[in-house]
């Protein structure tokens, strides 16, 4: 990773101007040019060290509903069951973790009452029961990772 | 939320254009004027509906690869407490408190610890448990090992 890619992450995980030509102004603070800047951008996008460039929305705050759901599959039967639920647009992210639950994925809809229509589809669909975990308190969140 | 944040949410849901006047080709899509949809994002960042604008990393690409998510059983008149305690520790990035599923789920505490190792990981894990003390009865750490997914949030 080159300075300016560490810069980037550092440094632009939030703050994004709000100008006519904010990534000339972020790059002016980043000891760079706009056009470099943004063809970092692009190749870091490219090659999987950002996920994403642009604004993080906070899915509940939108109106939407959110969910936290978790799976215990076994093994040899994973790659159909992940399939089956990635399919769903509502799968917003989906992670394996190792323990008997090992599938943990986020559902957002736009209203509350479909999420529990998505969640008996996918137990349908895949067998499985789907442990529903919706968030009731938030005590935190703000992830800033440093490079 | 009105139309118009609507439509900006769904312009910008995939990322910003990555061309010298984002907001301006944002606007554009979104059908106002430049300094409109600039009001409207600052509004949006002041109410909390957009947390924040910029680069969002890959924690495996960084060398985060022990991205724990821990779970805690921890007693009901205590946890609101004690999840703001955790919650306000440096290394914890996430932390809520969800139902539990009994008998299958225990857990009603989630924190999640980024580290760059197990070994880093567990200490982190040490120092929940110590802010918990006697309210916890039970806890478990679930690591991931893959991404299946992840598209961030879509509007339907």
């Amino acid at each position: 990773m080159d300075e300016l890619e560490r810069a980037i992450i550092n440094r632009l995980q939030g703050g994004f101007p709000l100008a006519a030509r904010p990534f000339a102004a972020a790059a002016a603070e980043l000891g760079t040019d706009e056009a470099t800047l943004i063809e970092k951008l692009r190749a870091m996008l490219a090659s999987g060290t950002l996920t994403r460039f642009g604004p993080m929305y906070d899915a509940e705050r939108l109106g939407g509903a959110f969910t936290l759901c978790a799976m215990s599959v076994p093994a040899d039967d994973l790659e159909r069951v992940v399939a089956l639920v990635n399919a769903h647009a509502e799968v917003a992210h989906n992670y394996e973790r190792a323990h008997r639950f090992n599938v943990w994925f986020v559902l957002a809809t736009a209203a509350r009452a479909q999420i529990p229509q998505v969640i008996a589809a996918i137990e349908g669909e895949t067998g499985y029961r789907v442990l529903d975990l919706p968030r009731e308190q938030e005590y935190f969140i703000d992830l800033r990772l440093s490079a | 939320m009105n139309a118009t944040d609507e439509a900006i949410v769904r312009a910008t849901q995939a990322g910003l254009p990555l061309v010298p006047e984002p907001w301006r080709a944002v606007a554009r899509a979104a059908g106002v004027s430049q300094d409109e949809l600039l009001a409207r994002v600052s509004a949006m960042l002041a109410d909390g509906r957009m947390r924040r604008i910029g680069a969002v990393p890959n924690h495996y690409a960084l060398g985060y690869t022990a991205n724990a998510m821990t779970v805690w059983d921890v007693d009901d008149e205590a946890v609101d407490e004690l999840g703001e305690q955790v919650g306000a520790l440096a290394f914890v990035s996430h932390c809520y408190r969800r139902p539990r599923r009994l008998p299958a789920w225990p857990y009603n505490l989630f924190a999640m610890v980024h580290g760059r190792s197990r070994a880093e990981t567990e200490v982190r894990m040490a120092e929940i448990r110590a802010v918990l003390g006697a309210a916890l009865r039970a806890s478990d750490v679930l690591y991931s090992t893959r991404i299946l997914k992840k598209t961030g949030l879509r509007l339907a």
